[in-house]
């Protein structure tokens, strides 16, 4: 059977992607940003799964105004780069696992999560900057994906009890797959950050280590927060947080970190990253 | 308006994106996804007020608000920022740019702001309680 054994969280801020493409890791400003990353790089070559689900929001590339899907599974056999306004990112294309995808889209709708099913869908900086952090800038990602796009953009999202319990509803269908298959899942954007009105800039670090912190050891209870909880505390784009949940939620009941790293800024943002195992799963 | 929705006016300096603001700023948000191709902005660089007048039913005080790269109007009548993203590309600015402009302060100080830790919380959670 298949089995979801790590989960990871990063942020995907596009400043990010456009750093790594034009060659300016080692820049004074960017180069801690990069460090923090190392330690996830060196494991990730030893720790390759076969199939990454891959929770992050598109900003306005795949998904028009005319069309929004709280959550919406990538089902196809790859997904191009999108053209965010400046040309796609000079990235390889994601190659999907449409095997995989259909078997989770049959669980999950029967399972009562209604996901809109996509066949034909550019994937942004949400998606792709997460996958340069940790592979760097191979010739052809190392791994499929299965894109899971969530909307943060439109209010209101999800809430975090429905990621939570979508997370659990993703182990359980994946656990119903014949094929022996390593999965990871990956939970992305945030932390804290606003990029709008005249409180942008707001970064709030004790509250995104506290929320590192509960979503490792009490995530049931996290799961509880409110919206206005994570504008008020995290700021207007820090409502992103709740697709780590989904990442948790799809670990078990108990997960054991590997790593961590919390860095502000970049660009706008606070960075916050996790490299989690679920202790369910062996080693 | 629902109580879910009026609870987060009552913090500073942010306007959540909501159903009906989706819906005030459709035409808006739908020009700014037109960016998306470079014909269209190379169009809309030749001559702006033509394109909003020519492609887009957007109201006169969204069209000004987008000639004046207004970013607190355009959020103000239904803008969201990845959709408004899309003009401040085209303009070649990044988002610590754009966004620099919404708070009244110059780039290099906001710039120093975000390398010193970022905004503080303090006194931006909440208006009713001033905290």
């Amino acid at each position: 059977m298949a089995r979801i054994t790590h989960g990871l969280t990063t942020s995907h801020i596009p400043a990010v992607g456009a750093t790594i493409d034009h060659g300016r890791t080692q820049e004074p400003y960017w180069k801690p940003l990069f460090e923090g990353y190392e330690w996830t790089k060196a494991w990730a070559k030893e720790n390759v799964p076969d199939v990454i689900i891959l929770v992050y929001n598109d900003h306005a590339s795949a998904f028009t105004p005319a069309v929004v899907p709280t959550f919406a599974l990538g089902c196809a056999d790859e997904f191009p780069p999108a053209d965010e306004g400046y040309g796609p990112r000079p990235v390889p294309v994601v190659t999907g696992r449409p095997d995989l995808a259909a078997h989770l889209a049959e669980g999950l709708i029967l399972d009562e999560f209604d996901l809109t099913l996509m066949y034909d869908m550019p994937v942004d900086h949400g998606l792709t900057v997460p996958l340069s952090l940790v592979y760097g800038q191979p010739q052809a990602w190392p791994v499929t994906v299965i894109p899971l796009a969530v909307n943060v953009v439109q209010y209101p999202p999800p809430t975090g009890h429905r990621c939570f319990m979508l997370g659990q509803a993703i182990r359980r269908a994946v656990e119903q797959f014949d094929e022996n298959l390593n999965v990871h899942i990956w939970g992305t954007g945030g932390m804290s950050h606003q990029l709008q009105g005249p409180r942008a800039g707001f970064i709030n670090q004790p509250w995104d280590h506290a929320f590192m912190d509960r979503l490792i050891k009490d995530p049931a209870e996290l799961a509880q927060m409110k919206h206005l909880e994570y504008v008020r505390e995290a700021g207007a784009e820090g409502i992103e947080l709740v697709m780590w949940l989904i990442m948790r939620g799809a670990l078990g009941p108990e997960a054991e970190e590997l790593y961590r790293f919390y860095h502000v800024p970049g660009s706008n943002t606070a960075v916050g990253h996790l490299v989690l195992r679920s202790v369910e799963t062996p080693a | 308006m629902t109580s879910y929705t009026a609870e987060f006016d009552d913090i500073p300096g942010t306007r959540v994106f909501t159903a009906s603001r989706a819906k005030s700023g459709y035409a808006l948000n739908q020009f700014c996804m037109s960016l998306m191709k470079e014909a269209n902005r190379e169009r809309f660089k030749q001559n702006e007020r033509a394109y909003l007048d020519e492609t887009t039913k957007m109201s006169e005080e969204q069209k000004q608000a987008v000639l004046d790269r207004d970013y607190n109007k355009l959020i103000d009548l239904g803008g969201q920022i990845y959709f408004l993203a899309k003009i401040f590309a085209t303009d070649g600015l990044s988002y610590l740019q754009a966004v620099s402009t919404m708070t009244g302060m110059p780039i290099d100080e906001y710039q120093q702001m975000m390398i010193s830790g970022g905004r503080s919380p303090e006194g931006w959670r909440s208006i009713k309680d001033g905290n």
